[in-house]
């Protein structure tokens, strides 16, 4: 190992410094039911222009290819999971889909310029900061819920945790973290100008969640 | 001229533009009021600043093991850790990385430690294109400024400002001073250099030692976009950032974007573990972490110095300070200003250097108060501000002690000291200021620039009390 790494270790443990004892106590549980989690997820989602949506389980599908055709949005791009499965077989004649099926490589500009929404499912939703939690992988790609200007995500209702701490605890992150974890909360914003709020900067400009019931 | 004199000189500039002054004002009211709406219950806020503080202070206690830790998970997560114990060194190796991979272009998310370490200068010097991605950083990129803070880099311009900038770099897109429309056109520019960009480089929040994940907080996506994009990555961090679990993030997360901005959470929260792996279609091959020292061991030598490294950069010291409102991030002139700034940089860069710094505090106490972390920073402001000006050896690690001792000054200290604790020459010298009151110089320095000088009065406070009839003094 290098040399600058020795020396700072040995710099760093030259001192050690009093341990602090103030008990670690941050859970808030809630005790939060299902419905007062959909309505803090929503009112979260929607105070930062996030679009929240309750549907049918077997709904979705057509509820996208209505919506879609009245924002005249046509080309969606899907992954492999089963939900792009579930909605190759139920879209719109209108749509045209795109499956992201290669490397990024291979096809970066249609995917950053020839793309007008994605669909993908989500991990989880996080009640108290309106979060959606994806963990992307080879079957809903990292990219998918970042470059098209739209990204509509899928939420089961069960899904739904008080807040990010609950989640980990639950759910035992700790035992091994995927490639890329995400919270989404929103659609990408910016206050850089004035300190004025501007939606859509370099992530989607909008996001709507479908909570599945 | 010293570095005294350069600051005054900074402050007299800073002081005469309206239109700056403005800007902050406005800018830092505005954050100030948002923080406060997200901490409703003054009880609530204090646990989870006791919360905070204790897991940073905790980390740093066990720093050396959880470094070791965090370099032995990253590398079995596939993720290279590097070591730098200065900003060259840092620099060297982020061009050694990108050479390395034939890597011509750089896509920036906003990193703190790189403006530290002036990355991008290094590596335009070398050749490389680099672009910073977040729309504060690029509007300064482009007028070729450093940030005014550290969370908003370009809060001292106003749109208008901004629209000329546009203009004289993209002439080719019609003029607009509209926010949301100088948002798209930021937009539309940087897509496609997020598209080509061969590299991208970003900082890190918290890195988290149990499972070897890099953690960013953003709003805008560029953070993601520049390390999902490219196909290698590479995150800049000092060495203080590591945490020990993954369960002391969130608390960590919450207060961070909340005393920042005063959003209950950024619109992404970003937790990277590993490169793409062999079925993955997206993201970086190759994810490097250069771990940054730059003087960090040597501030945690000393036990009260040490509260600096708690640090979680979140700016709500510096949006609550009195003087910085008035000032501005750049009359510091360092990389860090505000309250943080002038405690961390006179220890980074040693109080020959930055040790006026320590003058810019009117001791208010509201850094102190807000800090997410507890950071005490009028004590260690005071503290830095004694150093300047005392020789006596210690075993404090700081540099350039004593440097801004006077003898004048220290000389009319030791007068004090002498009439405080010597009761016959405190009357004496009591008398002869009431008596020769009229002697008092109507000038005194920068006191009487813009106040009047002060005049004792004709009889002092004992002999006003003997005269009611008070016996004991």
């Amino acid at each position: 190992m290098s040399e600058a790494r020795d020396r700072i270790l040995e710099r760093l443990r030259a001192n050690r410094p009093h341990e602090v004892s103030v008990p670690l106590v941050y859970q808030k549980a809630l005790g939060w039911d299902r419905e007062q989690c959909i309505a803090s997820f929503s009112e979260r989602m929607q105070a930062v222009r996030g679009e929240v949506h309750r549907v049918g389980r077997n709904d979705w599908v057509d509820w996208i290819n209505t919506e879609m055709a009245s924002r005249h949005m046509s080309r969606a791009l899907i992954g492999r999971s089963t939900i792009a499965e579930r909605f190759a077989a139920g879209a719109s004649d209108a749509l045209e889909l795109t499956c992201y099926d290669r490397k990024i490589e291979e096809w970066k500009d249609t995917l950053f310029h020839e793309i007008d929404f994605s669909i993908t499912g989500s991990l989880a939703g996080l009640a108290e900061s309106g979060s959606l939690v994806l963990w992307p992988d080879a079957s809903e790609p990292r990219l998918m819920s970042l470059v098209p200007p739209l990204h509509i995500a899928l939420l089961d209702a069960d899904r739904l945790f008080e807040n990010f701490a609950q989640l980990i605890e639950k759910e035992n992150w700790a035992a091994g973290m995927p490639t890329n974890a995400l919270l989404i909360s929103g659609p990408s914003k910016t206050a850089d100008i004035e300190q004025t709020l501007a939606y859509g900067i370099h992530g989607p400009k909008q996001l709507i969640t479908l909570i599945l019931e | 001229m010293n570095q005294t004199q350069e600051f005054h000189h900074r402050i007299d500039d800073a002081l005469h533009n309206d239109q700056l002054r403005r800007n902050f004002r406005s800018a830092m009211s505005g954050v100030m009021a948002r923080r406060a709406d997200q901490f409703p219950d003054d009880d609530q806020l204090q646990a989870l600043r006791e919360q905070a503080q204790t897991v940073r202070a905790n980390s740093l206690v066990r720093q050396p093991e959880l470094l070791e830790r965090l370099e032995q998970k990253l590398t079995a997560n596939g993720i290279q850790v590097h070591w730098a114990e200065s900003a060259e060194q840092a620099n060297t190796i982020i061009h050694g990385i990108l050479k390395g991979a034939d890597a011509r272009s750089v896509v920036k998310g906003k990193s703190m430690v790189s403006e530290e370490t002036e990355l991008n200068h290094y590596l335009e010097q070398r050749g490389i294109e680099v672009i910073e991605s977040d729309l504060g950083e690029y509007i300064i990129q482009l007028a070729k400024e450093p940030p005014s803070h550290i969370v908003m880099p370009a809060v001292h311009k106003n749109r208008f400002e901004v629209a000329e900038l546009f203009r004289k770099f993209h002439p080719d897109i019609p003029y607009t001073d509209d926010v949301d429309e100088l948002t798209q056109t930021a937009r539309e520019i940087l897509r496609t250099r997020f598209a080509n960009a061969d590299a991208g480089v970003s900082g890190v929040n918290f890195a988290v030692a149990e499972t070897g994940t890099l953690c960013l907080v953003e709003n805008e996506g560029n953070g993601r976009l520049s390390t999902t994009a490219p196909r290698l990555h590479i995150a800049i961090t000092g060495v203080e950032k590591v945490v020990e679990k993954l369960s002391d993030v969130p608390p960590l997360l919450e207060i961070l974007t909340k005393s920042a901005t005063g959003q209950p959470i950024t619109t992404y929260f970003n937790m990277i573990s590993r490169p793409r792996q062999p079925d993955e279609l997206d993201g970086p091959e190759a994810v490097h972490l250069v771990l940054l020292d730059n003087g960090r061991s040597r501030i945690r030598v000393d036990e009260e110095l040490l509260d600096t490294l708690r640090c979680i950069r979140c700016g709500a010291c510096i949006n609550h300070c009195p003087v910085y409102v008035q000032l501005g991030g750049h009359a510091y002139g360092t990389v860090y200003p505000g309250p943080i700034g002038i405690a961390l940089e006179p220890q980074r860069l040693g109080l020959d250097k930055a040790g006026t710094l320590t003058s810019a505090c009117t001791m208010c106490g509201a850094c102190g108060e807000v800090c997410p972390v507890k950071i005490p920073l009028p004590k260690l402001i005071n503290r830095l501000r004694a150093e300047a000006v005392n020789k006596r050896r210690t075993t404090t690690p700081l540099t350039g002690r004593g440097s801004l001792r006077k003898p004048s000054e220290a000389t009319i200290w030791k007068l004090w000291q002498q009439l405080n604790s010597h009761p016959r020459l405190y009357r004496l010298f009591t008398l002869a200021a009431t008596r020769l009151r009229g002697l008092t110089p109507g000038k005194l320095g920068a006191w009487t620039r813009y106040r009047s000088a002060p005049k004792p009065g004709s009889r002092s406070l004992h002999e006003l009390a003997r005269q009611e009839g008070f016996s004991h003094e």
